[in-house]
């Protein structure tokens, strides 16, 4: 079947384990096991201490809008049907630095075109919730806090 | 400290195709085209011609364009990945091998066949991502646009930055394709009107903000400087070459660093300005690449011809406009309305400067500064008289 959406290889060398943390309903972050910084996007070597070794730590799942576009045709058809639609860029509570690009969703199961582009803010607080879309499990955001 | 190159080889030929979309043309042709202009401009024969220097994304590869244009034995080849980063890096490894004593006639060049089937947008998409691109993709961040715009969004978030600053890029530009009968758009006048009424690509980026889609190709060749003295063309001396991958950098979607805003054109700069005799206030004209508007303000930081944050300011008072501007910039009309050949226009723009034949031509210039993509692993070059 050709897929609609470009999506993650859940078996990705380097990914896979965030990829299962989403599908069970967790944000994880790649932490260097020898000297704990986090990066994003995971790879092999700490940059700041080449250590090969790292652990998994699960993330609150909330941060705020550092950046965001609202993309228009031409793109690819499964995208191009949603236009215009929304990419937000999170930096996350647990260190602002560290960033994720998802969208902007209105509930757990909306659409990403949903939301009224003028009523997106920088700096906006919002939380993660995960959306199933065929094997594979987004990370998406929505304004606030609070459950 | 000393720069081993600097002064030491020149361009002394320049060669370009027509620009175009949907040219009959392959990109091989195109690229031998260019060259064989180039070095009938210089003035030498094909068979002097012993090093080669090109973008990793060229179709055409080195072997087939010695033997088609009748090149000599070649000594020296190499390749520069990351598209539009890539067109001062093949000249600069050009200017490495001359003067360095691996050959001494090379030609660095750019051919582009944006119509062809393996360059449409779409071409070659595969429905599973690995590496950088499955953080961005899936979410719709699917375009160059796209990847900028994000960058774009906070830079005017930031510092202040607006449309109106963007479009003084957009119309400058656009102003010196119409001084230029080569440009894409010579025959295009815009208004700030028009700009702001196009339909947005990725907002907050609209049409005008995007370079063009172009065929086309163009190649220059460069000797020692000793050389260069005896031959038909005044000689353009390449004064200082650098290239940057800053830190933790990521092409494209350099989200994930400690601070986004610094692109790679900072770390370039801070290996040209050393390397070379002119500081940014003696330069009076540039070719700044310019796939997307947002990459002027940035690079006008970048390469110190502003403070941070000042860059989208400085556009203000046509500050890149010929002739009266501060720093008259892409004065061919660059890659958003001359034509989009991964930047390589910019080179010939900034040679014919530096020879005094520009369409747009800055009486005086001693020096012009040419960069390579904004966003990816880039490279710079002066150019002097």
């Amino acid at each position: 079947m050709e897929s609609a959406f470009l999506l993650p290889d859940p078996d990705d060398d380097d990914a896979a384990d965030f990829w299962r943390g989403t599908a069970r309903g967790e944000l994880l972050v790649q932490t260097c096991a020898a000297c704990g910084q986090r990066r994003i996007p995971p790879r092999p070597m700490c940059p700041a201490c080449r250590s090969l070794q790292h652990r998994w730590d699960k993330l609150s799942g909330c941060g705020t809008i550092w950046s965001f576009v609202i993309a228009h045709p031409p793109l690819l058809p499964a995208y191009q049907a949603l236009a215009p639609y929304n990419v937000i860029t999170v930096a996350l509570d647990e260190d602002p630095k560290l960033r994720l690009v998802g969208n902007l969703i209105a509930r757990p199961d909306g659409a990403i075109n949903e939301i009224d582009p003028a009523t997106i803010r920088i700096g906006e607080p919002v939380r993660v919730v995960f959306q199933q879309v065929e094997d594979v499990y987004l990370p998406r955001w929505i304004v606030g806090r609070g459950q | 400290m000393t720069s081993t190159i600097k002064d030491r080889t020149a361009i002394v030929g320049i060669g370009q195709t027509a620009f175009g979309k949907g040219l009959d043309a392959s990109e091989l042709s195109l690229a031998c085209q260019a060259i064989s202009l180039a070095l009938d401009d210089a003035g030498l024969a094909p068979s002097e011609v012993d090093g080669l220097a090109m973008f990793s994304m060229e179709s055409g590869r080195e072997v087939e364009v010695a033997r088609n244009v009748g090149l000599g034995d070649i000594t020296y080849f190499g390749e520069i990945g990351y598209g539009g980063g890539a067109g001062c890096g093949a000249v600069g490894h050009a200017a490495m091998a001359v003067a360095t004593g691996q050959c001494n006639v090379a030609v660095a060049w750019r051919a582009r066949k944006r119509s062809a089937k393996g360059s449409r947008p779409w071409a070659n998409v595969n429905a599973r991502l690995g590496g950088s691109n499955q953080w961005t993709r899936p979410f719709g961040l699917l375009r160059p646009v796209d990847e900028v715009a994000m960058l774009a969004r906070r830079y005017m978030h930031e510092f202040g930055c607006t449309r109106d600053h963007l479009a003084n890029v957009a119309l400058a530009f656009r102003k010196h394709a119409n001084r230029n009968p080569n440009a894409t758009m010579h025959e295009k006048p815009m208004t700030r009107a028009d700009y702001m009424k196009a339909r947005w690509i990725s907002e907050p980026l609209c049409l005008f903000d995007n370079c063009l889609e172009t065929d086309g190709a163009l190649a220059v060749v460069l000797v020692s400087a000793a050389r260069a003295k005896d031959l038909k063309q005044r000689p353009v001396y390449l004064h200082a070459f650098a290239q940057s991958i800053p830190r933790q950098h990521q092409v494209m979607t350099n989200y994930f660093t400690d601070d986004p805003l610094l692109g790679p054109s900072w770390a370039c700069a801070r290996l040209l300005w050393q390397h070379s005799d002119f500081a940014p206030r003696d330069v009076r004209v540039a070719q700044l690449y310019d796939a997307f508007s947002p990459l002027i303000p940035l690079s006008l930081e970048g390469y110190g011809f502003c403070g941070r944050g000042e860059g989208a300011a400085f556009t203000n008072d046509g500050a890149l406009e010929w002739p009266n501007g501060r720093l008259p910039t892409n004065t061919a009309g660059g890659g958003m309305s001359e034509a989009y050949v991964h930047g390589f226009n910019l080179v010939l723009e900034g040679v014919r400067q530096m020879r005094g034949t520009s369409t747009s031509q800055v009486d005086g210039a001693e020096s012009c500064l040419v960069t390579s993509g904004e966003g990816v692993p880039t490279s710079a070059l002066l150019l002097r008289r």
